[in-house]
């Protein structure tokens, strides 16, 4: 059963930019036209007002069914969150129709009109009734929201003394504890400790298992995967991907990532680098087999790094960590650190086959003196993407695992037949 | 839980406005709670303040204007118990006015972050100035007991006039709530406005000085629809003594009526854009 179906809808914005100066005041309102006040804004220029047009959506249409877990991805400025306030009833769209069947709670800020003078007490009453909870509903969920908070102890204590995490805490404690069946969630697991993160992840899964709707913006992409069965991909305020979301995260990121295994700078003058060293070339080398034009999981790859050294003499050790997209180290290795008198100077590292899984990636090269001494870092050297290979396999859902090795793991009979009657 | 259809679409007035309204009246009682609780905080004397100010105003205008500009008071009716009439009312309605006024303003976190029918933040902003004014009518009580004067029947309608002051507040309020969402200049416009109404309302002297004056601008003064309601509150409290004209109270009730209407009108129209121009 579809419970959110969205037709069409564009969100436009008018930007206005002045021709004269001054800021916009009643007197360039009263210039321009008293009954505008009434009607829409007007598109036209007139008065001393410059009139731009910037859609935030454009025809967006799609249709969520009750129980999907949408994550919603996108740059900044994509649009996501103008499409959350409209399915939010905050802002209205400049055409096009939502249909939404369910009470809806919308969290696009943790600790919504908290304010700082009241105790944590009353600011779960205050927060809670802003997103719609009754006031018997409080009360009934009062402990349960104090304890997945654990403020007990600050509960008649005004927020405003409240430390960042705690405030953040009993902000998300209250949200999880609304009973909605449709869940709107804005970016609000980027905030708090990773600890908390994960609690609130969980709880978030635990909400959608009993049956919940759930739409989540977020740029953390691993929680999207974690959490997320359906994905929508929006850029420039238009809906470009809508199906599951690995198949449109991986998308997505392919977008993102501009494929380039080489480059090359000709002289030290134009190389990026600073006095004491400079990049000459950045490669990455795969083994391709016979046929094969795309990188996966099976090739071999070597990365060369070639620098000028402009120093005399320097212990130099280069160390290189390699970054999923969504920024996180995958692993990280170095070289010996030796002596190198000035010259151009080539380090290599091999990443042997069937070690990474599927996914984009990023290189960076750190040239560091005296093991401890960092005197450049090539940051995002080389971006590249490794392609899904599988044999024998009739599965064809996203592998899992940052990692894809082959590990030897065997099986064998023990005994033929089962001793139970 | 009941599944209920909604759809969203542009300039398209909520159907239910009106229910979802009175389904958000918790939500209302808790703004309005949120605010007078805060209003106080962090205060040594705390609701004190409520008495201290419209005490120390009637202090002061009593020696200024009955000791010495001189003004007299309507007959039988001690001067300081009619200013402290005056003062109640018009402070309520002053107070409230621009409570309402800067209602979505303040709100803003809120207009950015969440939905809920949007004449919850003025109508919620009333319950300061409405406690305020409780505060300072039984102060007038303590003062006419002080006097030893005894209102008569006239007490009955004093309800239907604070209800007037009340909707008065929200007729203008109201407008510039929704003004002041797009032009600052309004903030700016308010204690000026509060300021000259001051001087025109019938506080500080009474409306029968103006009904005996021969001069060009006595006819325009019952224009000012708080001129009724004033004078009417006040007759209200000091019974007949005090100068009322029934005829100043037709043009506030109309004036009111009308302006409500359209105040109304114009915030329902602008509400779905606050949170662009915020």
């Amino acid at each position: 059963m579809s419970v959110i179906t969205v037709d069409n809808i564009s969100k436009r914005y008018i930007i206005d930019h002045k021709k004269g100066k001054g800021g916009t005041t009643l007197r360039d309102m009263l210039a321009e036209n008293v009954k505008s006040l009434f009607g829409r804004k007007k598109d036209t220029a007139d008065g001393g007002l410059e009139h731009e047009e910037f859609w935030a959506l454009q025809d967006v249409s799609f249709s969520i069914n009750q129980g999907d877990r949408v994550g919603i991805v996108g740059h900044n400025g994509a649009g996501k969150s103008t499409l959350l306030k409209i399915l939010s009833k905050i802002i209205e769209p400049t055409s096009g129709s939502v249909r939404i069947k369910g009470r809806v709670a919308s969290l696009l800020e943790v600790g919504t009109g908290f304010h700082p003078e009241l105790t944590g007490r009353e600011n779960i009453f205050l927060n809670g009734s802003l997103l719609g909870m009754s006031r018997s509903e409080i009360k009934k969920q009062f402990d349960a929201i104090v304890d997945f908070a654990g403020v007990e102890k600050f509960l008649d204590t005004p927020v405003k003394r409240y430390s960042s995490g705690m405030y953040v805490r009993l902000g998300f404690a209250i949200s999880a504890h609304l009973d909605p069946e449709i869940m709107i969630v804005d970016e609000v697991l980027a905030v708090g400790d990773a600890e908390f993160q994960k609690k609130s992840l969980g709880k978030m899964r635990d909400n959608s298992a009993s049956g919940r709707t759930i739409l989540f913006v977020s740029h953390n992409l691993t929680a999207v995967q974690a959490l997320c069965n359906k994905a929508l991909y929006f850029e420039k305020g238009r809906l470009l991907e809508d199906g599951e979301t690995n198949q449109v995260i991986g998308n997505y990121l392919s977008k993102v990532s501009k494929t380039k295994l080489v480059r090359q700078w000709e002289t030290p003058e134009e190389a990026p680098g600073n006095d004491k060293v400079r990049i000459r070339r950045i490669e990455l080398i795969p083994e391709m087999r016979e046929g094969q034009t795309h990188i996966d999981v099976r090739t071999p790859m070597r990365l060369r790094f070639e620098f000028w050294n402009l120093m005399e003499q320097a212990n130099l050790n280069l160390s290189l960590h390699l970054n999923s997209l969504t920024g996180e180290c995958i692993f990280n290795v170095g070289t010996q650190s030796k002596s190198y008198s000035k010259g151009l100077l080539a380090g290599e590292c091999e990443i042997p086959g069937y070690f990474l899984n599927d996914g984009s990636y990023t290189i960076s090269v750190m040239i560091v003196k005296d093991t401890v001494t960092p005197l450049f870092n090539m940051e995002e050297g080389i971006t590249f993407d490794i392609e899904d290979y599988r044999e024998g396999i009739a599965w064809y859902g996203k592998w899992p695992g940052y990692v894809r090795p082959q590990f030897p793991f065997v099986m064998q009979t023990l005994e033929q037949g089962v001793p139970i009657k | 839980m009941k599944s209920e259809e909604v759809l969203i679409q542009s300039g398209r007035a909520e159907r239910h406005y009106w229910r979802d309204l009175w389904r958000n009246r918790e939500l209302l009682y808790i703004l309005s709670m949120r605010d007078v609780s805060v209003r106080y905080k962090q205060t040594a004397l705390g609701t004190a303040w409520g008495l201290i100010r419209p005490l120390t105003t009637m202090l002061i205008m009593v020696f200024v204007f009955s000791k010495i500009a001189k003004l007299p008071a309507d007959p039988g009716v001690p001067y300081p118990l009619m200013v402290l009439a005056g003062i109640t009312v018009w402070t309520f309605f002053s107070t409230s006015f621009t409570q309402i006024s800067n209602s979505v303003t303040l709100n803003s976190n809120l207009v950015t972050k969440v939905y809920f029918p949007r004449l919850i933040m003025p109508m919620s902003s009333i319950a300061v100035s409405f406690i305020d004014f409780l505060v300072s009518l039984g102060l007038y009580i303590v003062i006419a007991i002080w006097y030893k004067f005894v209102p008569d029947w006239h007490i009955l309608l004093l309800p239907a006039f604070i209800l007037l002051a009340l909707l008065a507040s929200f007729a203008f309020g109201l407008f510039f709530a929704v003004i002041n969402v797009r032009f600052r200049d309004i903030a700016q416009l308010i204690p000026f406005i509060v300021q000259i109404g001051f001087y025109i309302c019938p506080i500080a002297y009474s409306s029968r000085l103006v009904a005996d004056s021969q001069d060009w601008w006595a006819p325009i003064y019952w224009y000012n629809p708080m001129v009724g309601i004033i004078d009417g509150f006040r007759w209200a409290l000091l019974g007949e003594q005090a100068y009322f004209n029934p005829q100043s109270l037709i043009t506030s009730i109309i004036t009111i009526v009308l302006f409500l209407s359209f105040s109304l009108t114009f915030f329902r129209k602008r509400e779905n854009t606050f949170v662009d121009d915020i």
